[in-house]
């Protein structure tokens, strides 16, 4: 046995391989399994995509490192679960490249805060956080408001995205400009071509109170509006118990 | 390789290795790591047995003792469910005005509802109810869709402007945006708005256009505010004769409101917060008007 080492030892290349072998192990053992059990993506029949205003919503997520300090990701524990809502399903986040699950907290988790708060809000909330939230620390994104969004190239957003699995069809692909401009424009045409495309569920608003221009802040907002909001699935799969209460249990 | 062989200044036996004349101590690792990592391995295979492991093809073995993550938590949310129901349950079964004066009921409310609240309305409301610019306050007593306890428990459950299909709707038209009045009618409407609530606000030019101003008041808003400008709750139409307002009640403001119109959201929470909890919260935000009124 010593006598093989100190062979191997001797032999560059072949100690090399032996070196990738032995830290891949873990890799071997823990991830890829995770590509053929059945369990590891629940599948769900009314999983939706990211529009394309969404995807370039994300984009600015992941630009101003929006992760940094707000996970994706609640957790299976009662706490989470509380306040946050039904804990994340991988499935929630089967067309997120990259994931943005997150690891650090300094901001509450955003999983689920589609819906939760107003566009007007959102709007105020990033303008100045302090003006709706005194104690907040974010820092402030005002610039989104002034920033035009740059929509023209989203139709290459999706098409990469598609490379990589997301379910975008040509028609979604070829129209992204349009479906971006028409999903904040509630009474214009381009919304019910956005509608028709993404389905009559998806919201269409002038995200940032101003259906003249498309904004940064539009992007963002459509994007944060939609956290949770892929799929039912984690709702329907939770307990009744949870439902009816969701009472901190701190006393 | 050499032989072993003992060092003459320590003692101890070398490895055997020989570097150009350097040799090697012999210093095996000691035998209580060697019992620790050997309790380690063991441990390893209890595990194995005892819990989720293995993969293999499209499964894994879930161990004896059956545990998983998600059991654990719906266990933990089941126990706590059970033990909240205790005091819980009367806020779904008992009427508002009986919770109202139950002493003890209210008690729980300012302990439990303050938590809810912070969570859930505090963003926009303000952490002490009093609403800020576009978002109304909660404890000034007025109410753009009722303030009973039915009307604020609904609202709470559907929302105004969302996407819940019971939604309350109501909606300011963007009277400039979309060409229904220009900007000379808009004028002769603010005026006459502000002559509601704040007359002697008005200078001479002003009274001039409150002629037109009514007109157009009978014409464009009284459907929804009323026609004497009370507004009408069926509607969400506030109040302008009041002092109250939710955007603010200056020329200019109400300027933006007629050019641009206004269709504020209040989120609806029939999915994220239970009945029992919404009825609380009720009960809650009327408990804090109530006692800011005292």
């Amino acid at each position: 046995m010593l006598d093989k080492h100190a062979k191997l030892e001797r032999n560059a290349l072949a100690f090399v391989f032996a070196i990738i072998f032995v830290a891949s192990i873990g890799g071997i053992v823990e991830i890829a399994p995770l590509f053929t059990i059945d369990e590891t993506v629940e599948e769900v029949e009314d999983m939706r995509v990211y529009t394309p205003l969404e995807v370039a919503g994300r984009n600015i997520y992941i630009r101003e490192g929006c992760y940094a300090c707000h996970s994706q990701m609640i957790r299976t524990l009662q706490d989470e679960v509380e306040r946050y809502g039904p804990y994340s399903l991988a499935v929630e986040s089967q067309y997120d490249h990259p994931m943005l699950w997150g690891s650090k907290r300094t901001g509450p988790d955003l999983a689920r805060i589609g819906e939760k708060y107003s566009d007007a809000w959102h709007v105020a909330h990033l303008i100045n956080p302090r003006d709706v939230v005194p104690s907040s620390v974010m820092p402030s994104y005002a610039w989104l408001q002034r920033n035009t969004l740059k929509y023209e190239d989203l139709g290459l957003h999706l098409s990469a995205l598609r490379k990589v699995g997301v379910p975008y069809t040509d028609e979604m692909i070829e129209n992204a400009a349009q479906d971006a401009y028409g999903q904040t424009r509630p009474d214009s045409d381009g919304a019910d071509g956005f509608l028709e495309r993404y389905g009559e569920d998806s919201n269409v608003s002038a995200f940032d109170g101003d259906p003249n221009r498309i904004t940064e802040m539009d992007a963002l907002v459509a994007y944060l509006q939609i956290l949770g909001h892929l799929t039912d699935v984690a709702q329907q799969t939770s307990s009744p118990e949870q439902q009816t209460s969701n009472l901190a249990n701190g006393d | 390789m050499t032989k072993p062989e003992r060092d003459p200044y320590t003692g101890l036996m070398t490895t055997g290795h020989e570097w150009n004349g350097i040799k090697e101590l012999m210093t095996p690792v000691p035998g209580v790591v060697k019992f620790f990592l050997a309790i380690t391995i063991l441990t390893a295979v209890l595990f194995w047995i005892l819990f989720p492991t293995w993969p293999y093809g499209t499964g894994y073995t879930k161990g004896i003792l059956n545990i998983d993550q998600r059991g654990l938590v719906e266990e933990d949310l089941t126990r706590s469910a059970a033990l909240r129901a205790t005091w819980e349950q009367k806020f779904s079964t008992t009427e508002f005005a009986q919770l109202e004066a139950d002493e003890e009921a209210m008690a729980l409310v300012r302990t439990h509802g303050a938590r809810l609240f912070e969570d859930n309305c505090s963003a926009c409301h303000g952490i002490n109810a009093d609403g800020g610019p576009g978002f109304p306050s909660l404890i000034d007593d007025q109410w753009l869709w009722g303030g009973d306890a039915e009307t604020i428990n609904e609202t709470l459950r559907v929302g105004i402007n969302t996407q819940h299909e019971d939604t309350r709707f109501g909606e300011m038209p963007a009277f400039g945006d979309q060409g229904m009045l220009d900007l000379k009618q808009r004028r002769a409407l603010t005026s006459f708005v502000i002559s509601l609530s704040r007359p002697d606000e008005l200078d001479q030019k002003n009274m001039e256009r409150l002629p037109e101003g009514k007109e157009l008041f009978a014409e464009n808003c009284a459907s929804c505010h009323g026609d004497n400008g009370k507004g009408i709750k069926d509607v969400g139409a506030p109040n302008l004769t009041d002092s109250f307002w939710i955007y603010g009640g200056n020329a200019d403001t109400i300027q933006a409101t007629l050019k641009h119109g206004r269709k504020g959201v209040m989120p609806y929470f029939e999915q994220r917060l239970g009945e029992a909890d919404r009825r609380l919260l009720t009960l809650y935000v009327r408990d804090m008007g109530a006692q800011k009124n005292e």
